[in-house]
């Protein structure tokens, strides 16, 4: 059970520790191994060094785009282990800032919503405008250029002259849809200069937010800030972020003929072919999603292993539309880096009340005397 | 609002022994904790990493940090653990800058 020594003179693990390292295996009933082993020293018996130092990182760790669309991204992130990919994902969700609509005063609303449930509905509208260009607005600030931006709302529904009464509301009334699209921008100080050609506005036109119907109307001003999505959701700037451990479908068997016609069929998936020689391969392991159907009857968990790839991650970041897709990786590993320079900083500052105060208490003698000394006590 | 003012950062050491600590965080949660912990697991010299956030309505994280006798002491392997995290953070957005290039370059062909 020795282990031995790869290409570049590394010791390397035994196959069925590093099996253990590296997957995480998909059984019929559970899963096993799905703790991954993170000391330092876990091998060390076998003088393999299970340490991260980030030189080595950054030789073994490959990005690799699979889809790039508007709102969307797919990319494999490969080398590193669930820990740091987690931490990605929730910053993606809850920790990049965006602007959404916070203040709504209502001049008048005699529509059917009522003001809480319209100002939520105006809350979650998706903004197109980059946050990075505001400062967050403090505790009872006063709404300025930099810190917020203003919309107005003013529709009233009326009717259209001579439409048969049978026809669509739409037809017979003006206004009997509210969109996001009328949602008016009014620039504060010098924000119109500032935007120029690229006006803030919702990401999307063709939000419902209310319905009318004549006589009603609605009249409010909104107030955009930037924020992050701890505090309400709707300042997250995703859609989705997720990712999946890669699945790996091995065949330990030749399975052939009517085995191999079998197997074929009973995959959802689709992961398998059949080769002109009759032998089933999995070609599409990707495409599997997990469901285990395949290991489920008789004795195929003997002749298929499933199994998923503890450090190769395929992640999805679907955008809200503010910020591209490809932009919020960016801005998420840089929120980390701010949080990890925040931490250190925090760090010293409290080594070093901590050293003075322990200086202090060795000179606490001559303190306690100077004090007397001083108050004349 | 984003991050909290304040006394947000304290080293709970108990005795004089400096190779085991137990640094208090407050404005973090699970997004730093695990990542600090994984990062720390991984360092050589740390013999124990854990973290815990004791009560949701309370903001607090707590992580506990031991080393090997002698060696680093428990808050130079965090604050070295964070910084290397941030050097991971780097590393990946250096390969993702990368692939994003390769990615537009393949498309064009
Ligand atoms: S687990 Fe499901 S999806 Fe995956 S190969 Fe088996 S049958 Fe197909």
């Amino acid at each position: 059970m020795g282990s031995g020594e790869d290409s570049d003179g590394k010791r390397s693990l035994p196959e069925h520790l590093e099996r253990m390292r590296s997957r995480v295996e998909v059984g019929s009933k559970v899963p096993s191994n799905s703790e991954g082993v993170y000391y330092s020293g876990a091998y060390s018996s076998m003088g393999v060094d299970n340490s991260l130092s980030v030189s080595d990182l950054e030789k073994r760790l490959k990005v690799k785009i699979l889809e790039k669309e508007k709102d969307r991204i797919v990319f494999e992130l490969i080398g590193i282990d669930a820990p740091i990919a987690n931490t990605i994902r929730r910053i993606l969700l809850s920790e990049v800032p965006t602007m959404a609509i916070e203040k709504v005063s209502f001049f008048a609303n005699s529509s059917v919503i009522h003001e809480e449930i319209l100002a939520h509905r105006l809350g979650l509208i998706p903004l197109d405008v980059d946050p990075n260009l505001f400062d967050y607005m403090e505790e009872g600030a006063e709404p300025s250029e930099v810190n917020a931006l203003k919309f107005r709302l003013k529709v009233q529904c009326t009717k259209v002259a001579a439409v048969p009464a049978e026809a669509k509301p739409s037809l017979k009334y003006h206004n009997s849809d509210v969109f996001s699209s009328m949602l008016e921008w009014e620039p504060i100080g010098e924000q119109a200069e500032v935007f120029g050609s690229k006006p803030p506005k919702p990401v999307n036109d063709d939000i419902l937010i209310a319905k009318l119907r004549p006589g009603q109307e609605i009249d409010l001003e909104v107030l955009a800030v930037k924020g992050i999505s701890k505090d309400h959701a709707k300042w997250s700037p995703v859609a989705t972020a997720f990712y999946r451990m890669l699945p790996q479908v091995e065949l330990l068997k030749s399975i052939e003929g009517a085995d191999a016609i079998e197997l074929k069929d009973m995959c959802p998936s689709n992961c398998f072919d059949i080769e002109e020689s009759g032998k089933a391969v999995a070609v599409r392991p990707g495409q599997c999603t997990m469901c285990r159907e395949c290991i489920r009857h008789g004795d195929w968990e003997e002749k298929i292993r499933l199994s998923r790839v503890r450090d190769h991650f395929i992640f999805s970041i679907e955008s809200t539309g503010a910020i591209a897709p490809e932009d919020l990786f960016m801005r998420a590993l840089q929120v980390l880096v701010d949080k990890c320079g925040n931490v250190v900083e925090r760090l010293t500052e409290s080594l070093d009340v901590s050293s003075a105060q322990a200086r202090a208490s060795t000179n606490k003698e001559h303190l306690s005397h100077l004090t007397r000394m001083s108050t004349g006590r | 609002m984003a991050n909290s003012g304040g006394e947000d950062l304290c080293l709970e050491v108990a005795g004089d022994d400096p190779s085991c600590a137990t640094i208090v965080l407050r404005g973090e949660d699970h997004t730093m904790g695990n990542a600090v912990r994984y990062m720390l697991a991984r360092r050589p010299g740390v013999e124990f990493a854990g973290y815990s956030i004791p009560h949701p309505s309370e903001d607090r994280l707590n992580i506990r940090v031991q080393t090997i006798a002698g060696g680093e002491s428990a808050a130079e392997a965090f604050g070295g653990s964070v910084k290397d995290l941030a050097g991971v953070a780097d590393v990946i957005a250096k390969s993702f800058l990368g692939a994003l290039e390769e990615f537009s370059t393949s498309m064009k062909q």
